[in-house]
């Protein structure tokens, strides 16, 4: 049994309209994801802009109750768990948000914004949790006299720290990770890269990384998942999928990376047209509307994820691999 | 009034940023944002400008269009836009500068359009008052921009608002709208930093077309490396209000000579890295416009500064042909 075992997850959210807010509709954010994660493994999320990357990690940890599905996570059935169970799981999965700026409360010291988890929890009395709070400040490379100080009193990068500490004060398991260095500087971004490898190989964690930037998901993650409009497209490993790639939007997605070297100007491509609503999808295959290999049965079928001949961890949901 | 459309003397460039210095009065007292910053903008060339947040970069383009903000000042300097120096220009002068020879793409294109405007109306807008049409001819000409910048079905388009268009068509209105007079120079504040990496490449390929039909050069601000090095002929790098390094995009690439230079290029995680090695790092913090440091403003996260450093400010020196950087160490090949 794999140490997150995620089966079907649905979650739509409603459309309300008319004088009386009925629902006339929904939006499915994120439909049909399957995928399982071992221990100490890194699965990297990628897609666009509102290809529901973000309500899959929030759903996972049920921020969001899921609409349909299965999730088992450490041998415990999430979605079935009571509220009172759920807030025991929940001290082993914590999340770090992607704007520094807007996921720390301004009015609290950083020890203060430390502590809360362990507060709430109702962990330790007031001597074993200063030990604890001293330990992760030295972990997550800041000096302890930070600890007395207030959120804007820091930049963007050392913010982003302090949201890591207090996602590892609880001890978690599992960690996600949404967009965790778009926000910051190039030269600040891999100082931060570093660091959760850093505590990953420390302590044992296991990450979902929500990201847009294929560069930073391929240089941290061992899993890849690519997204788009709410279905994951292609899963594999980094290696299946840099080197391997099956599914036009992932090979779409590859082509339009820009490399620092100019030399290499005018290699990248461009993929066409705009990403659909996800509130009125295209029928059959989500992507055949940008699809440059788009075939009539695309139009009219949903295409299944299907293990890639020949390798038992990369599947892809397209027609052109039957 | 000056004439605005007289030739240049051939070789001098569109854009000739001198010794500016950019400073701003603070209740806690005046503090320099832009240290002496020059560069030069060739005819029909794109120029990029790269930095981290709070390097100087964006204001230094709003200087260059009269737009600094209210307690920003120009304390030292000249802009030279076609030989002329802007910094002298009345207010009214500089309002017939921006639109019709100096225009701007910005960064977020949901907050630059005006959500309470179709997006024709704010195109044939400047149509109306810099080219004094009429309403017919104003949408007629409108119309033809937002084909110009491939969108489809444009007399429809022409009556939609900014909310009913993704953000990739969004900054192709901006686009639109900032190419409406023909400029002789763009100005594009980080335009594609808000747009996801397809619809990205979309826009700079857009841009890069329009660059080789109208012949506009472009300021390109932007901390992306990847578009750099796939949009730019000439670079300047800039550290805390300092350039740092300048010269051809081959030059601040392929024989990047600035620590910082060299610490921006190593630190990004490439395509080609395997998991797990170990990014290189340029070590603390960008320091802020309050506390800069005393010599060279990069000597506390430099790897190789020696005690000079701290003393004395290094100035641009040339390497080869236009490339140059400010480093005393440079020359010891480090």
């Amino acid at each position: 049994m794999a140490f997150l075992e995620v089966k079907n997850l649905d979650k739509s959210f409603p459309i309300k309209g008319g004088v009386f807010q009925r629902t006339v509709s929904s939006v499915k954010a994120v439909s049909g994801v399957s995928f399982s994660l071992n221990k100490g493994e890194t699965l990297g999320i990628v897609g666009e802009s509102g290809c529901g990357k973000t309500t899959l990690g929030r759903t996972l940890v049920r921020l969001y109750e899921p609409s349909a599905g299965d999730i088992q996570f450490d041998g415990k059935d999430l979605v079935k768990a009571s509220k009172s169970a759920l807030k025991e799981i929940r001290k082993d999965f914590q999340m770090i948000f992607q704007d520094p700026f807007a996921s720390l409360n301004p009015r609290m010291s950083v020890r203060a914004i430390i502590e809360e988890p362990l507060k709430l929890n109702k962990i330790g009395d007031q001597q074993e949790r200063q030990e604890k709070i001293d330990k992760i400040i030295k972990l997550v490379g800041l000096r302890p006299d930070a600890l007395n100080r207030y959120p804007h009193e820091f930049s963007g990068g050392q913010r982003q720290r302090i949201g890591i500490a207090r996602s590892l004060i609880l001890n978690p398991k599992l960690i996600i990770a949404d967009e965790p260095v778009s926000a910051l500087d190039v030269s600040i971004q891999s100082q931060i890269l570093n660091l959760l490898v850093e505590l990953q190989k420390k302590l044992g964690l296991t990450y979902i990384f929500i990201t847009h930037d294929l560069a930073v998901v391929k240089y941290i993650s061992d899993k890849i998942a690519i997204m788009y409009l709410g279905k994951i497209v292609e899963f594999g490993s980094v290696d299946d999928i840099f080197n391997k790639t099956k599914h036009p939007y992932t090979k779409a997605l590859l082509a339009s990376i820009l490399v620092p070297d100019p030399a290499k100007r005018g290699h990248s491509e461009a993929l066409g047209g705009d990403v659909p609503s996800p509130a009125n999808p295209p029928s059959g295959c989500v992507f055949h509307t940008r699809c440059k290999f788009a075939m009539e049965v695309c139009k009219n079928k949903i295409p299944e994820m299907k293990s890639v001949a020949g390798s038992n961890s990369h599947q892809s949901a397209c027609f052109l691999n039957d | 009034m000056r004439d605005f459309n007289s030739n240049q003397s051939s070789g001098s460039p569109l854009l000739n940023v001198r010794n500016v210095s950019i400073a701003f009065d603070t209740e806690k007292g005046r503090f320099n944002a832009v240290d002496d910053v020059s560069f030069q903008v060739r005819s029909g060339s794109t120029h990029a400008i790269v930095g981290e947040s709070g390097c100087g970069k964006s204001v230094t383009a709003l200087a260059t269009m009269g737009l600094l903000p209210d307690l920003g000042r120009v304390v030292q300097g000249s802009i030279l836009f076609q030989g002329k120096n802007v910094l002298d220009f009345t207010e009214a002068e500089l309002e017939r500068l921006r639109g019709n020879d100096i225009a701007m793409v910005f960064q977020e294109p949901m907050t630059a359009l005006n959500p309470v405007y179709t997006v024709g109306q704010q195109i044939s807008e400047v149509f109306r008052i810099h080219q004094k049409l009429g309403r017919k001819e104003a949408k007629e000409a409108a119309i033809q921009m937002i084909k110009k910048v491939r969108i489809p079905d444009p007399e429809k388009r022409y009556d939609e608002y900014p909310f009913q268009l993704s953000g990739g068509m969004r900054q192709r209105i901006l686009v639109a709208i900032a190419l409406s007079c023909d400029p002789k120079l763009l100005i594009a504040d980080e335009p594609t930093t808000a747009l996801d990496v397809t619809i990205q490449l979309q826009i700079l390929n857009l841009m890069k077309e329009l660059q080789q039909d109208m012949g506009t050069a472009i300021i390109l601000i932007t901390h992306d490396l990847g578009v750099v090095a796939e949009m730019a002929d000439d670079v300047t790098v800039m550290y805390a209000g300092k350039v740092i390094e300048s010269g051809s995009v081959f030059d601040v690439f392929q024989n990047p000579t600035h620590p910082y230079t060299r610490g921006l290029l190593n630190s990004i995680p490439k395509i080609t890295d395997d998991k797990g090695t170990k990014l290189s790092t340029i070590k603390g913090l960008v320091p802020s416009i309050f506390n800069q440091p005393k010599g060279c403003r990069f000597n506390n996260r430099c790897d190789i500064a020696i005690p000079l450093c701290q003393k004395a400010v290094p100035e641009l020196k040339p390497i080869s042909g236009s490339h140059r950087a400010a480093c005393f160490r440079m020359q010891e090949g480090k």
